[in-house]
């Protein structure tokens, strides 16, 4: 039982890597078909409080994967299920990061370069505003977010002071 | 000229070792609450100037073209271009380790003590300042395109803006519509 559902983890977030585009939030309702409906590794409610898990801890979003996998298999699943999940894209970033590197003074990566470059700025502006809508549901948030902001943007100050101020504004209720 | 804008040092000319690697980015991964990726540029674009803003953009946009996490791929490929496969290793392992100990740490005590309303307030206010670092982020990815003073770089940054942020279209499609588009700007309006 254990081995198959070690087999099914790895098998089933080793396709899913290759087609999260945009990360692994691109293929959430995927995966959250497999673990809930195909699977029964969690129930609804357990994976809503693993979403919110695996953003609440540092690190990257793929951790929900983790999560999923340790539920499923114990720390063996969580072990498989984040590396299968990382493994075949970064296999894939690995080959690219290669050949970009190699043509390096090509004028086809330039273009390439010029023209992606400008799409990609435009999208992290699109997640910083998407987070910040959902994250600033009133004023004293808001505040949090700007006030944030410009203390990364103007001063030498490290940001962990800011998240930990804010986690601590948090829990004293002043928000 | 620029707006106001912190000055970003000049990059050490020197490779970082992959004890390095793997500890700088042990420390992108410990101090990502609410996303990575403003960490990862602070760490290795203003503190340890391993990368002027042009190329990170430039790793970046290439990261997040491929399939996976973009923090994940852009990991890899940051040890592969000093230290081949091992510094890809060590890149990935020292940005996963701690937040995986972290994550199966938290929901074993989350399991345990189950949400608190304070816990609650807590995060809620950590994701408004994550927000805050991506804002900055935002501004600061953006600075070496003003830099170029391209018309069609800022159309195409623009678009990208509002069809993700505003219209809440598909990523995946976004992008496939977006970059092919650009490129073709790009090569027949740049020399």
């Amino acid at each position: 039982m254990k081995d198959d559902s070690l087999g099914s983890l790895a098998w089933q977030f080793a396709l899913l890597s290759l087609m999260a585009y945009g990360g692994a939030n691109a293929v959430m309702p995927e995966i959250h078909r497999q673990a809930v409906d195909v699977h029964s590794w969690t129930t609804e409610r357990q994976f809503t409080d693993f979403f919110a898990l695996s953003q609440a801890a540092p690190g990257p979003n793929v951790l929900i994967v983790t999560l999923l996998g340790w539920q499923a298999a114990g720390l063996p699943g969580a072990l498989v299920a984040t590396l299968a999940m990382c493994g075949p894209s970064s296999l894939l970033a690995f080959g690219a990061a290669r050949l970009w590197e190699r043509f390096r003074e090509a004028r086809w990566r330039r273009v390439v370069q010029l023209g992606v470059v400008p799409v990609t700025v435009g999208l992290i502006g699109a997640s910083a505003f998407v987070l910040a809508r959902l994250a600033d549901t009133s004023v004293a948030l808001t505040g949090i977010t700007l006030g944030t902001a410009a203390l990364a943007h103007w001063t030498k100050i490290h940001p962990l002071w800011a998240i930990g101020a804010a986690a601590v504004a948090g829990a004293l209720g002043w928000v | 000229m620029l707006p106001r804008m912190s000055a970003e040092p000049e990059p050490v000319s020197n490779p970082p070792s992959l004890g390095a690697i793997y500890a700088g980015f042990f420390l992108i991964g410990i101090c990502g609450f609410g996303g990575v990726l403003p960490w990862a540029r602070w760490l290795l674009v203003q503190r340890r100037r391993w990368m002027t803003p042009d190329d990170f953009n430039d790793l970046l946009a290439l990261c997040s073209f491929l399939p996976g996490p973009n923090i994940v791929n852009l990991s890899v490929a940051f040890g592969a271009r000093h230290h081949g496969m091992l510094g890809s290793a060590a890149a990935f392992f020292g940005l996963m380790g701690a937040p995986f100990c972290i994550v199966l740490g938290l929901a074993s005590l989350y399991a345990h003590f189950g949400s608190s309303p304070v816990l609650q307030r807590s995060c809620d206010a950590v994701a408004a300042a994550a927000a805050g670092l991506f804002l900055s982020l935002a501004v600061k990815t953006a600075a070496p395109l003003f830099q170029r003073r391209s018309l069609v770089g800022y159309a195409f940054a623009a678009l990208a803006f509002v069809a993700v942020g505003v219209l809440r279209l598909p990523l995946p499609y976004v992008m496939l519509t977006l970059a092919p588009l650009s490129i073709l700007a790009a090569h027949f309006l740049e020399p």
